[in-house]
């Protein structure tokens, strides 16, 4: 009973104010007569993503493809820099600083770079910017991940006389693991975004991105939104599937949605 | 005159997942003027909810809770009393000086007014030469001196503390009582004190309020008939009488006479 | 055991020099593999896995260095006097009108993020009904909305203040800076302890006492990463909106009208060194802001 109420406490308000703001989003492009060009209604764009949902499904495909190589690609070399750099301190002093200030670089600017490296036509280089977005959050949280040892734990591990390999593997390991997840979640909405972002630098047109700037260039609005519907659920789908591999591998009470 | 704090029938019943749990149950109390009133018993025993009902941090689900003669309400508006935490609560990102300043801030007391206070309060528990440290560079017996003295910064009439030296060890904990019963001699506040030790509550009191859990409730009131405490008190076979007599009345056992005890005692030797 | 001792050794100087060994490694590796691999790169099966090497796809470092001293192509066909403004020049006024941009809507979101968390701290209904919207959008692309605002530059006004591209490009900015600090800045003002809360009632401190002399303090420390988050969700917002958008005269123009030009890649290099550096600086003015807020720091860490 109670526990009903609750959730009930949790789930009726956003879905009441989702189906509010749509509402008054409808109402108010009626009613002002608003222009697509300035805001489409949602009635429009469910019909214009119902027309076209084949198209925005096989571009969807396309950017959700790099953003999942992109992610896998990044995961790896994130960890494995990380894993060598909480190993050599030398070479984590290097590197870490370096990467934090990748953090705060517009990285999707390398797009057009990157195109020039292989060419317009590769998904090489929209798949290289995702990984590379990806890398920075996955090496960061697990090198911290890995560095973080609390001194109980330290002292506890001298006491048995353990060696390092031991220590990493019943110590640091396990307590790099939610960090790590913490940044693949990250990784995973930045993955997606980067994806279709790094479209809007030109190269190959057969993203979301392309398809957005297409329809926005032939005044097309409402199917512009419905390929950014595309994209939200993209990028929904892939926060919900780290979660998911959090949970699994953690268990239920690690995994925050914050 | 009325009395510093009047409970009459209280209860307080809090609603969970699990049912209703009785955190309270017909507590009548009555703390007078300049009295030092400590509540002991175990976990549960609902010790804590009943300063939160004198501190209208909590409202009674039945009963009514008088402070100065006002509800308890009105009389936290009116600032009657000053409440210290078992931790010192102190804000890190200001001085000392400005933590014993903000309840004096919060009420409208001018700069200088103010300054001049705090200064009074940090010499009265001993840290004059401290009012520019931060609290993160104070021991933790420092940090709850601190907070004793930003608990008295409005001259209150009464002092809730909820195991203000919980946290501390035990040679500190003892030279803070000698100094909380020299404070509140110097003020004439009333104390109402939450412990969970026996001695301590010995120590400091003029009656000890014996509460036991499930439901939370007074079981007994033992009066200790010591005079004024000295750091010689604690080894005086009355205060070792009264020690026991909590004891036993922890265990529910009645407590008896504390007086008739110590003169058992004495007439032992 | 030797690289714990190599770590308390070092000191500011070292670490920097290790920073700076890095970075020439890396321009090194750059040369290295533009020396060691063919003009075309390396194709497996007809795709291309490693990059050319060509001077076009990667130019020498220091033909980047080079390309900042050359003489800006004067786009407006003005006869001007003195000596010709360089790409340097022309790069510097590109970040610093896109700094300018990113630095508006960063305020702008500022205000918008620190009212909504204000606002959710006070009513619970409209925390539960707003913040999971608020925590799924950063989860989305919403980004990819900026193309949709394109248009709201020829349209409408208000007591001589128009909507112009550039407003277009601010809101973008905006947009994205404002969710950091919303979430951050909540769980900010909700982070005092029970015995902070406790004492501000006891106090009968009142709502907004308690926010400005509790609340507000406490949030600094979660408040200063959220705001590191912004300033660099308003650097790249600014620099997507201003290439979705068409705003000419900021660095994301610079960079699309370089990448097109064929043949002198070295000056989209420095445009895009440019757009780095604009990253750092949005980076280094929160380091700034959270150095004078040092005393936050520890807000409500220990007592």
């Amino acid at each position: 009973m109670t526990w009903g109420r609750s959730w009930v406490r949790a789930v009726l308000p956003p879905v009441v104010f989702g189906l509010l703001f749509v509402a008054a989003w409808e109402v108010f492009v009626r009613a002002a007569d608003i222009r697509a060009y300035v805001l489409a209604a949602p009635s429009a764009i469910l019909r214009e993503t119902g027309d076209r949902f084949h198209n925005i499904a096989v571009a969807t495909g396309h950017s959700g493809l790099n953003a999942l190589v992109g992610l896998a690609v990044g995961t790896v070399l994130g960890v494995l820099l990380a894993a060598l750099c909480g190993r050599l301190a030398l070479l984590g002093q290097t590197f870490a600083p370096l990467v934090a200030a990748l953090a705060a670089v517009p990285i999707v600017c390398l797009a057009p770079i990157l195109n020039n490296m292989y060419s317009l036509t590769s998904t090489i280089p929209r798949r290289e910017v995702v990984a590379i977005s990806a890398f920075v959050p996955i090496f960061i949280n697990t090198l911290r991940g890995l560095q973080h040892l609390a001194p109980v734990h330290a002292e506890l591990m001298a006491s048995y006389a353990a060696s390092g390999t031991d220590v990493l593997r019943t110590i640091r390991i396990p307590g790099a693991l939610p960090h790590f997840f913490t940044g693949l979640r990250i990784a995973a909405s930045l993955a997606v975004i980067a994806s279709v972002v790094s479209e809007y630098f030109g190269g190959l047109k057969d993203g979301l991105g392309s398809r957005i700037t297409d329809n926005v260039k032939a005044t097309d609005y409402p199917a512009a939104w419905a390929s950014v519907l595309g994209a939200v659920v993209l990028g929904l789908a892939f926060f919900l599937a780290a979660l998911a591999v959090e949970r699994l591998v953690l268990g239920r009470q690690a995994a925050g949605l914050t | 005159m009325t009395a510093a704090v009047e409970i009459t029938g209280a209860s307080k019943t809090f609603t969970t997942r699990s049912g209703p749990v009785h955190a309270l149950t017909d507590v009548d109390l009555t703390v007078g003027r300049g009295e030092f009133v400590s509540l002991i018993g175990p976990s549960g025993c609902g010790k804590s909810t009943l300063l939160r009902l004198i501190g209208d941090l909590l409202q009674p689900t039945t009963g009514t809770v008088l402070v100065n003669g006002k509800s308890a309400r009105q009389a936290r508006l009116d600032q009657d009393y000053g409440f210290a935490f078992q931790q010192a609560g102190l804000l890190d990102w200001r001085t000392v000086r400005s933590n014993v300043e903000l309840p004096l801030q919060l009420h409208g007391v001018g700069r200088s007014a103010r300054r001049a206070r705090a200064e009074e309060l940090l010499a009265l528990v001993g840290l004059e030469d401290f009012g520019g440290h931060r609290p993160p560079q104070l021991s933790g017996g420092m940090q709850q001196r601190v907070a004793i003295a930003r608990a008295l910064a409005e001259s209150p009439t009464l002092l809730l503390m909820d195991e203000p030296f919980g946290a501390l060890d035990e040679m500190t904990r003892e030279r803070m009582q000698g100094e909380l019963v020299r404070i509140a001699g110097e003020t004439g506040a009333a104390v109402v004190f939450v412990t969970h030790s026996i001695p301590e509550a010995v120590f400091l009191s003029h009656r000890v309020v014996v509460m036991s859990p499930r439901p939370g409730r007074i079981t007994d009131v033992v009066e200790v008939p010591l005079g004024a405490r000295t750091e010689d008190t604690r080894e005086d076979p009355g205060f070792f009488a009264a020690v026991t007599a909590v004891r036993e009345a922890l265990r529910g056992r009645p407590a008896g006479d504390v007086g008739q005890r110590l003169k058992d005692v004495r007439s032992a030797l | 055991m030797t690289a714990g001792v190599t770590r308390r050794g070092l000191g500011f100087l070292g670490r920097a020099a290790l920073v700076v060994a890095g970075l020439v490694a890396l321009g090194l590796a750059w040369e290295g593999y533009k020396a060691w691999a063919p003009a075309d790169g390396v194709s497996v099966g007809g795709v291309r896995l490693l990059p050319r090497t060509n001077d076009a796809a990667m130019p020498h470092l220091s033909a980047v260095w080079d390309v900042l001293q050359e003489e800006q192509v004067a786009t407006t066909g003005a006869i001007s006097f003195g000596p010709r403004p360089t790409v340097l020049h022309g790069l510097v006024e590109a970040c610093g009108h896109t700094l300018g941009w990113a630095a508006m809507g960063l305020l702008i979101g500022l205000v918008v993020g620190a009212l909504l968390a204000v606002l959710m701290d006070a009513l619970s209904l409209a925390e539960r009904a707003l913040l999971p919207y608020v925590v799924l959008s950063q989860t989305v692309p919403l980004i990819a909305l900026t193309p949709m605002l394109s248009r709201w530059g020829n349209g409408w006004g208000l007591l001589g203040w128009h909507w112009t591209k550039v407003t277009s490009v601010e809101v973008i900015a905006a947009y994205l800076a404002f969710f950091p600090v919303a979430v951050g800045l909540l769980r900010g003002l909700k982070s005092p302890s029970v015995v902070h809360r406790d004492y501000f009632t006891v106090t009968a401190a009142g709502w907004w006492r308690t926010l400005v002399l509790l609340r507000l303090p406490a949030a600094v420390r979660h408040l200063v990463p959220a705001l590191r988050l912004a300033a660099a969700a308003a650097v790249v917002g600014t620099i997507v909106a201003e290439i979705s958008i068409g705003q000419p005269g900021g660095i994301g123009m610079r960079i699309l009208d370089y990448s097109q030009v064929t043949g002198n890649s070295a000056k989209l290099y420095a445009a895009v060194a440019g757009a780095a550096v604009l990253g750092l600086l949005a980076a280094a003015a929160v380091t700034v802001v959270d150095l004078a807020l040092w005393r936050y720091h520890r807000a409500g860490a220990s007592s």
